[in-house]
């Protein structure tokens, strides 16, 4: 008795009860709009090169409840020093543990947050245009959103342990809408780091989306570690808002997934604030990771700074398309734009597309892709030393990788991330 | 030759070429656990291609001859399977590792040695590298630093050398370990070799200079020309080439000359 995700309503599916009345209706709205908007074409741009049998979502499901909550639960684990953690497990919350958060900092499910918090949720609930390719899909997120979570640090409260988030999906062809908002007040600081988890090795899909608010003098690191099953489609789409002097960090490693579709929108809003936008992306097999990013300028003095890494192994594909975009008035904006492609195979495929559009004056601007092979020159080092090729190359990997973590200029989730890329690779073939 | 070969780092009658041009010309050389040889020669002798050829570099062909590891033929194993049985070359010119911390770098070269399913042992492993790292005046943020990058010559020479007192090899090739180094960076490195000294190593030092010998001080100094060692001699060779140059000896040694025995 599994319920299509693109075939029933939102008011079919039973789902509005979770919600205030006010949110239904949007939810409704939202999927006319999901119905009405076409499914993308090959020559549409944002979906250039894209796998677009992998983006046909008919026979998917709404998920059902996930029965052993207990286990998902232990398998929750990776940071130990924590201001809180939430588990969702397919969009139900499971576990809420706030040990560690200041005074006035809001840790909620979203439809609490949309009951109690009305105001602040509509400020910053996906309120910017899917304006990468996902908007049919963000629609559809939107209309069958569950729950999610809901991060709101007040002006000048510094939240100084991570704040851990799990999103557990579970099911044969099921799906769920995990959703992270992060609200940083005025001179607010915080850590947040999203898991994304598969409980099987099923194919199922994911449709995500984070809207991240850094408001005036505030500082964010988000982290995004996507760990899906290889057979996992998913969809991760961003929204970052950044206000003056503000500061976000932002990194999304894709180290799962058969199909991963990852949209990253950066407003630079503010006079010199700033994003960071990193990606960790060690691709093997089938795996097909699509990533389109823009960097928009709105405010003087704004700095942008991306840097994606991605290692293709075996058949693996990766697109990137990004746009720096310098809007009038956004005078001296610095803005950077890196890919590198490390390419372990003959097989693999790196598309690469930056771009670059400037409408004020005195502006810094790189950007460019590379792709080169592992340098026979460090590897014959590193076997000098003993270390047998297959190690050695990992080891080229891992540094190639860990160049983009030093970019986070954080210690703690420098370490943290590395232990959890160590495993990834080492138990990689 | 040594009459022990068992254990000895042993090059003998060594050719080798790179594509269709030969380099080294039957060179003999063999270097006993216990003894410090040094190598010198002009630029283009075919110094560092020996070394590389003994760790395997993937651009020389051997065309004949042999180099025995404690009696047994090293040429035909893979670089890292060379450097496991003992055999460890202090680059000319070091690799720059991105993103790849020298803690790890070492971390894993080590594993490298251990049986399968053996873990290193972590606090173990950091007492010795610090050890190690405080008698090479090695800053111990280098650790967390990576491999080689942004480091200056001397920094360069002295992770050599910490790489080989942390991996504790039976035979060491340094290859113009002097080259980039100013006069205290290279009482330090020298200090760092000579630390490592004793009879369970052998080492070969490649250097083109005798300042580098007066802080290393050989056992044997042997003269390198055109591939092949044309002369041999003890320390006081070193400072007779210093003093007269190297056109003397391959007059007297070199092709044009009598062979050295």
């Amino acid at each position: 008795m599994s319920i299509s995700i693109t075939t029933t309503s939102p008011s079919e599916t039973g789902n509005s009860t979770n919600w205030p009345e006010w949110f239904s209706k949007d939810q409704n709205e939202a999927w006319e709009l999901f119905q009405s908007l076409p499914q993308p074409k090959r020559t549409d741009e944002p979906w250039r090169f894209a796998n677009l049998k992998a983006i046909d979502l008919s026979d998917f499901h709404v998920a059902v409840p996930v029965q052993d909550v207990a286990s998902l639960i232990t398998r929750s684990s990776a940071l130990t020093n924590l201001a809180a953690k939430l588990i969702f497990a397919n969009e139900v919350l499971i576990h809420n543990d706030q040990v560690g958060l200041p005074a006035g900092v809001l840790l909620l499910p979203l439809e609490e947050a949309a009951k109690n918090h009305e105001e602040l949720f509509r400020k910053s609930f996906m309120t910017s245009n899917v304006r990468l390719g996902s908007k049919k899909f963000a629609a559809l997120h939107r209309a069958h959103l569950r729950s999610g979570a809901f991060v709101y640090v007040p002006k000048g409260v510094v939240v100084e342990r991570p704040i851990e988030i799990w999103h557990w999906l579970e099911g044969e062809n099921a799906t769920i809408f995990p959703h992270t908002l992060i609200v940083l007040g005025e001179g607010a600081s915080a850590t947040v780091i999203d898991h994304f988890v598969s409980s099987r090795d099923e194919r199922s899909l994911a449709i995500a989306v984070n809207d991240l608010t850094v408001e005036t003098n505030a500082k964010l690191h988000y982290v995004a570690v996507q760990e899906w099953s290889d057979k996992v489609t998913a969809f991760h789409i961003n929204t970052t808002e950044v206000g003056k002097e503000g500061v976000s960090t932002a990194l999304q490693m894709n180290l799962g997934g058969a199909y991963v579709r990852g949209e990253s929108d950066s407003h630079l809003m503010g006079e010199g604030s700033r994003s960071v936008m990193l990606s960790i992306n060690p691709a093997s097999e089938n795996r097909e990771i699509d990533q389109r990013t823009f960097q928009d300028h709105f405010a003087p003095r704004a700095t942008s700074d991306l840097l994606y890494h991605n290692a293709l192994a075996d058949s693996s594909r990766t697109i990137f398309a990004g746009l720096i975009k310098v809007e009038e008035h956004a005078h001296e904006t610095d803005a950077y734009q890196k890919v590198r492609n490390l390419m372990l195979s003959d097989e693999a495929e790196a598309n690469s597309m930056p771009g670059l559009e400037i409408l004020a004056d005195n502006v810094r601007c790189t950007h460019g892709a590379t792709s080169g092979e592992l340098n026979e020159d460090e590897l014959f080092y590193m076997m000098a030393r003993g270390i047998a090729p297959k190690q050695a190359a990992q080891l080229i990997v891992r540094g190639f990788f860990g160049t983009v973590l030093e970019r986070l200029e954080n210690p703690m989730l420098q370490e943290h991330l590395g232990e959890i890329l160590d495993k990834k690779l080492s138990t990689s073939k | 030759m040594s009459a022990n070969s068992s254990s000895s780092l042993s090059i003998r009658d060594l050719h080798a070429s790179i594509g269709d041009k030969p380099i080294l010309k039957g060179l003999t050389l063999d270097i006993p656990k216990g003894e410090v040889h040094a190598i010198m020669g002009k630029n283009g002798a075919g110094k560092s291609t020996l070394a590389k050829i003994m760790a395997g570099h993937p651009d020389y062909t051997v065309t004949s001859g042999d180099v025995l590891l404690d009696g047994e033929s090293i040429l035909g194993l893979e670089p890292d399977v060379r450097a496991r049985l003992g055999l460890f070359l202090a680059f000319q010119y070091p690799m720059e590792i991105p993103g790849v911390t020298i803690a790890n770098f070492i971390r894993a070269a080590l594993q490298a040695r251990l049986p399968e399913g053996e873990e290193l042992e972590a606090t173990d492993y950091y007492a010795k590298l610090y050890a190690k790292m405080d008698a090479l005046s090695v800053p111990r943020n280098f650790t967390s630093r990576s491999v080689n990058e942004g480091f200056s010559g001397g920094e360069k020479k002295r992770c050599e050398i910490l790489q080989m007192a942390m991996l504790e090899p039976s035979y060491a090739v340094l290859d113009e370990t002097d080259s980039g180094l100013d006069i205290d960076a290279l009482k330090i490195v020298s200090a760092g070799v000579n630390a490592l000294r004793g009879p369970n190593i052998g080492m070969l030092v490649i250097t083109h200079y005798q300042r580098l010998l007066d802080y290393i001080v050989p056992d044997k100094v042997h003269v390198m020309s055109e591939g092949r060692i044309i002369h041999s001699g003890d320390k006081d060779l070193a400072l007779k080439l210093e003093a007269q140059g190297y056109d003397w000896v391959e007059k007297e040694f070199g092709e044009s000359g009598t062979r050295a025995a």
